[in-house]
């Protein structure tokens, strides 16, 4: 696009474009660590992510004050206007996953005290989509690509698939082994969390969508969302 | 003298972005064309602009939005050499038809300026001037009760009610732009030409003229000249885009400031016109 004719105001839009690649490339560090964390047992990883995630609220909080200061003293309008809610927006979405990143990352230092199940595969398998989720729709950010962002909309559905049959195995291995319960709460919970990270990668995604066309997705986004299962 | 020459449209046609689905149409406007001699200061402009309520129309400097604002009331017959064609139609009668009369016309078509321009006359008198040049008023009774009902729409009235015999340009500007309103609305007009109304005028004076043109939106047609894209924004309902005397886009006004269709608009309301 062409440099407005305030310079300075291009500067700043950069700017915040920048930070909110900062911000994705901290929380997809924080998300695949905490993965890892889980899946090989390693305690020191799982301490390094606890101990990193204030760094995404901190760059939030930046975010939030370089938006204030641009609605007040630039007025955006159009794409402009549109590309700085959909910063506010999407910073907000990469918070909440180093939060999320943060909580799996705690759980890998309980279930470290108990004996690895088969279900740990499965989680490791689960996070690993879902990173590869957060990877494709802050590369769709930063190219601007609406139709990359829309694939990852539609593809969250194969998480929420993933996220209910590991429920059901989950489940089974509680019935089976009672003694497992305890660590299976555990994985459940990650497993959870994984699938809400899953959620604000849709909702980056939307956001993308947003700032490249002006157009809002659907709000029905396929879904499985079967809590009798 | 002015020279005014009309020919038929040939049955224009109107792109999807000329319309706008909210009331019913005002002001139509078709192929419209006008020129300053050789010069050609607008092309083929068609827009539809709806009645009771404000249709801004933008763009920069010489883009042709005030040529096409001043076609509306005729104002362009006044200049030697300007040729108008296509057609303009007030409730779909061409106002450029033989049989109009053009001060008639102007009545209907009440126009503020960007500088304030009350008459070296008193308060009374500027309100009342149109009025007793129309014969509007029966008796006077009558006439009082229309320069005040005209200064109360133009919420001047607590402002002058106990000075109407001062001079009007013993009113600061801001009062002066509303005084000017007062006498455009006394002679009761469908339609209400504003160009640049608030360029010369203060934030609170602005904001007071922005929340009268809010208010007179319930009776009136108001059609405004602006090149504040802020101003545009809060006071219309419909915008329209002009660049090179071309009509780039015409929408609803959120529309056009949120997700404009052209890269032009974009470009020009984002300020990365070079």
């Amino acid at each position: 696009m062409t440099e407005h004719t305030v310079r300075s105001f291009s500067q700043d839009l950069e700017e915040l474009t920048g930070d909110i690649a900062r911000m994705g490339g901290l929380a997809e560090d924080l998300l695949s660590d905490a993965i890892q964390a889980v899946a090989t047992r390693d305690l020191v990883l799982a301490e390094t992510v606890v101990v990193r995630d204030p760094q995404i609220d901190n760059l939030q909080v930046e975010v939030e004050k370089k938006i204030l200061r641009l609605l007040a003293l630039r007025q955006p309008l159009a794409r402009d206007l549109r590309q700085t809610i959909s910063a506010l927006k999407i910073a907000s979405e990469l918070e909440r996953i180093g939060d999320l990143a943060k909580n799996i990352a705690k759980r890998a230092k309980v279930l470290d005290s108990i004996e690895p199940t088969a279900a740990l595969k499965g989680v490791a398998r689960m996070g690993r989509l879902v990173n590869a989720q957060l990877k494709r729709v802050l590369d769709a950010y930063s190219a601007l690509e609406t139709d990359a962002a829309n694939k990852v909309w539609s593809r969250d559905e194969e998480v929420d698939e993933h996220y209910q049959s590991l429920f059901r195995e989950v489940v089974t291995y509680m019935i089976e082994d009672p003694r497992t319960i305890s660590a299976c709460a555990h994985l459940l919970f990650v497993a959870k969390n994984l699938e809400r990270i899953g959620d604000h990668c849709t909702n980056i995604a939307e956001e993308v969508h947003f700032l490249v066309t002006g157009e809002q997705l659907p709000t029905d986004r396929p879904k499985v969302d079967d809590l009798n299962s | 003298m002015s020279r005014m020459e009309t020919i038929a449209p040939p049955r224009p046609q109107v792109s999807a972005s000329a319309r706008v689905e909210s009331g019913s149409v005002k002001v139509r406007a078709r192929a419209v064309s006008v020129f300053y001699g050789e010069k050609q200061a607008l092309f083929d402009v068609s827009l539809d602009m709806p009645e009771k309520s404000v249709s801004a129309l933008i763009g920069p400097s010489g883009c042709g939005k005030s040529t096409f604002l001043r076609s509306i009331n005729r104002m362009n017959d006044t200049i030697p050499g300007c040729r108008v064609t296509g057609e303009i139609a007030i409730d779909g009668d061409n106002i450029n038809d033989k049989s109009v009369d053009p001060v008639l016309l102007r009545a209907q078509v009440g126009m503020v300026f960007q500088k304030p321009n009350p008459f070296p006359k008193s308060i009374f008198d500027n309100v009342a001037y149109g009025v007793r040049l129309h014969g509007l008023a029966e008796s006077k009774r009558d006439l009082d009760q229309i320069v005040e009902t005209s200064l109360i729409k133009a919420g001047l009235w607590d402002e002058v009610k106990d000075r109407l015999s001062a001079s009007g340009m013993s009113l600061s500007g801001g009062q002066q732009q509303r005084l000017v309103i007062a006498r455009a609305i006394a002679i009761n007009p469908e339609i209400i030409l504003m160009d640049e109304p608030c360029s010369a005028l203060d934030p609170i004076a602005t904001a007071k003229i922005e929340e009268l043109i809010d208010e007179l939106k319930t009776n009136f047609c108001i059609i405004i000249v602006t090149h504040s894209m802020a101003q545009a924004a809060r006071v219309s309902q419909q915008t329209a885009f002009f660049h090179l005397g071309k009509l780039i886009e015409f929408g609803p006004t959120e529309q056009v400031f949120t997700n404009p269709r052209d890269t032009r608009t974009q470009d020009y309301i984002t300020g990365r016109f070079g």
